[in-house]
């Protein structure tokens, strides 16, 4: 294969707007509403009933299944109402609403965990309710379970936090460097197959590399890999490739080929656990877009509004009329202002009306520039075309052949299209449509 | 409570849309269209308003007519018929420019859904159907305005080396500045130049593209004639200049992955030099395009790249 070093290759702006904003704790809010869809898997269990007094870091909500991620309350208060919550991904989830005493008491019981091995390491982190905070939200007890094997030779660190607006990673790597190294530590006095970790970060946060370098000094088990400043530098496949040299195949995942793939706020989130033993109940997210009046890295508890949100950093300037949880290129847009920030909320960005508006969407005029802007090498146009025939066996069949199986749904052809082609929604209608195709295939044998 | 737009992702666009890359391409042509009118004078620039005007209105009125959605101010239309005059000689008749813009908008474009749909370039193939049904007034190529009192049929520097009438050719210099006979926008290697850098400097085209292209005529008549003056002729004569960086780099009609279209490139500089030093017209650019134009869709194919991760076939 024509390898080329770096297959991610957007330009897209930057706009880290918070870059050297430390984050600040916001005020406890008056209520806070925990969805029980924080994580990839199956949606968590409540526990808890309505008129129950609960402390932060109290378990309100249990893992359902294997994959599947408990859920702690991040406010101490009352449960004044366990409700059905529509999510931005259409699906309908129980949620558990706490109104807020104001005095966030932390729950006594909490001990940090014993953690002496890979197996106890993974039990603890499977009732930490840490999933991936880089916006993915795979429960970290999984991740972590890929080590049992022995099989994993490196550890690649994600810093690269390659969306606009976000600033969130960046932060942490420059406020708590020492908790990254923690974990780094942990994972290398626990799992003695890892022989190194790579930490790669865009070198557009140099004060980022600068931190994470000096905290390292004189380790040579960490590499601090500056990377360009190019979407989707952070797509796990891309930075595995961009760090290692290794391909991830299809239908595979970083662990199957030696490479444990971890944001680096989800590590330093994990080192602070083991520390403390304080579960997963608030983060550092960015609130930032163009309807923002003075965009800040704030710590919130987890289910805070983003109408509180908006109030604590100073309002708004215009009118909001997009708003989107994660960065502008794979977040989700909220339907109302009082959705709450989730696990894997790192930003909330709040665009005005001139932001917005899409572009027209016109005919494909064959330019190319989303077959260079992909960074799997597909054909993204190749979908619409596919999509287009009547016949269901053909339009299956030429939809795996372009292999929309590998597309990470990133963005760029969408972003570069100069006929402003809904490439990401039509990808995602191919992508369900064959995954049923397959299955009803599969149920007729 | 305040209404919120709910979309898929990706929030945020590049700021280029098909109306700013044709903007860009007419820019580009401009350097082209200006040099036309001096160097063969008024009619030139009657050429260039009748065919971009008629061009234009002939697609606003299919639109209307078909109950489609109005697709002119893409301005691929008025780069179409801009093309087009471009590719004529200097004196042909107002009805010819008509006959060709409407052939180019509505049996090409058009008729096979519009912009983006048409597998063949709309300007070339209107010119080869100009070219073929009206021979005697298109086919002769006039002398330019400068020094000339009035535009008369003249030989073109091709016709003069394929013939080897003995005729006199214009040196090196002039051929580069377009004072040749030749199509109104074709002569002028310098403004062609300018204004492709123009769109490899916007990244609307790729520079493998013309350069690929030139390169192999350049290179494929220096090997047959063993002469580099021939050679010379051969890349600034003919429509070759305003093909390379107008034409073959056409989105539509040509590959869409880069390495496609450096194979297209190098099929229609392949085909130009055969069909100059071996087939019975002395032009062949606009054959060879339209050749290649059809096999595009074969050579994307061929030229896709493998997968990120691709497994198996």
């Amino acid at each position: 294969m024509f390898k080329r070093k770096n297959p991610g290759n957007t330009r897209i702006p930057h706009r880290k707007n918070t870059a050297n904003l430390s984050p600040v704790r916001i005020a406890p809010p008056k209520e806070v509403l925990l969805p029980m869809d924080q994580h990839i898997g199956a949606p968590a269990v409540p526990v808890v009933k309505v008129g129950d007094t609960v402390k932060v870091g109290q378990l309100i909500a249990d893992a359902a299944g294997p994959v599947s991620s408990p859920i702690y309350a991040s406010v101490s208060g009352k449960v004044t109402k366990i409700e059905d919550c529509l999510r931005s991904n259409g699906r309908t989830v129980p949620a558990v609403r706490i109104e807020s005493d104001g005095l966030m008491t932390v729950f006594e019981d909490l001990t940090p965990p014993t953690v002496t091995d890979i197996p106890s390491l993974v039990d603890a982190l499977r009732k930490s309710g840490i999933v991936g905070m880089g916006g993915a939200g795979f429960p970290a007890a999984i991740k972590f379970d890929a080590l049992k094997k022995g099989t994993i030779h490196t550890i690649v660190l994600n810093g690269a936090e390659c969306e606009p607006y976000i600033t969130s990673d960046a932060r942490t790597m420059v406020d708590e460097p020492e908790h990254i190294y923690a974990g780094i530590k942990l994972i290398r006095s626990l799992a003695p197959s890892v022989k190194k970790c790579v930490i790669g970060i865009e070198t557009n946060k140099p004060e980022c590399i600068k931190a994470l370098e000096e905290v390292t000094k004189g380790d040579d088990f960490v590499t601090v890999l500056p990377l360009p400043s190019l979407y989707p530098q952070g797509a796990e496949k891309v930075l595995v490739y961009n760090a290692t040299g290794i391909v991830i195949p299809e239908n595979k995942l970083p662990a199957d080929m030696g490479t444990l793939v971890i944001n680096v706020t989800t590590l330093a989130t994990l080192a602070k656990y083991v520390e403390t033993g304080m579960p997963l109940v608030e983060r550092c997210l960015t609130v930032d877009g163009s309807a923002v009046k003075e965009p800040k890295n704030v710590i919130a508890p987890i289910g805070t509004s983003i109408a509180d949100l908006v109030e604590f950093v100073g309002g708004l300037d215009e009118k909001p009329c997009k708003v989107i949880m994660g960065g502008p290129m794979t977040g989700r847009a909220a339907r109302s202002l009082d959705e709450p920030i989730v696990k894997t909320s790192n930003a909330v960005v709040i665009m005005n009306e001139k932001d917005s508006m899409n572009k027209k969407m016109t005919a494909c005029i064959h330019c190319g520039r989303c077959v260079e802007a992909c960074p799997h090498l597909l054909n993204p146009a190749e979908f619409g075309h596919a999509l287009s025939i009547d016949n269901v066996d053909e339009r299956m069949a030429r939809l795996e052949a372009a292999r929309i199986n590998l597309c990470m749904e990133c963005g760029c052809c969408a972003f570069v299209c100069p006929a402003g082609r809904p490439f990401i929604e039509n990808i995602r209608i191919a992508k369900n449509s064959l995954r049923e195709y397959k299955a009803h295939k599969s149920s007729l044998k | 409570m305040e209404k919120l737009i709910v979309s898929t992702s990706p929030h945020i666009q590049s700021k280029t849309s098909t109306q700013t890359i044709m903007r860009d391409v007419l820019i580009a042509l401009s350097p082209a269209a200006v040099a036309g009118v001096v160097l063969f004078g008024w009619r030139a620039l009657v050429t260039i308003l009748v065919c971009v005007s008629s061009a234009v209105l002939s697609e606003f009125l299919f639109n209307i007519i078909c109950k489609k959605e109005q697709t002119v101010g893409d301005l691929s239309a008025a780069v179409t018929g801009l093309l087009l005059a471009l590719s004529l000689p200097a004196k042909v008749g107002i009805w010819h420019c008509i006959v060709g813009s409407v052939f180019a908008i509505i049996v090409v474009k058009c008729l096979f859904g519009g912009i983006g749909c048409n597998f063949a370039n709309p300007a070339i193939t209107s010119r080869v159907f100009l070219l073929i049904a009206f021979s005697a007034s298109i086919g002769g190529a006039t002398n330019t305005a400068i020094g000339n009192p009035e535009l008369v049929a003249t030989a073109t520097p091709l016709e003069i080396i394929k013939l080897g009438s003995g005729a006199e050719l214009p040196s090196l210099l002039d051929m580069f500045l377009g004072n040749r006979a030749g199509a109104i926008g074709e002569t002028c290697a310098l403004a062609l130049i300018i204004g492709g850098i123009y769109l490899i400097a916007r990244r609307v085209i790729k520079w493998h593209v013309p350069v690929i292209y030139i390169a192999t005529v350049f290179v494929f008549s220096l090997i047959i004639k063993q002469d580099l003056t021939v050679a010379l002729y051969q890349i600034l004569g003919g429509g070759l200049m305003i093909s390379a960086f107008f034409m073959i780099t056409d989105y539509v009609t040509t590959p869409i992955n880069v390495a496609g279209k450096m194979v297209f490139a190098f099929g229609c500089g392949i085909i130009t030099v055969l069909i100059r030093f071996w087939g019975s017209y002395p032009e062949g650019v606009s054959f060879a395009i339209l050749i290649m134009n059809i096999l595009s869709p074969y050579i994307e194919k061929m030229c896709a790249k493998k997968p990120f991760g691709k497994v198996g076939k």
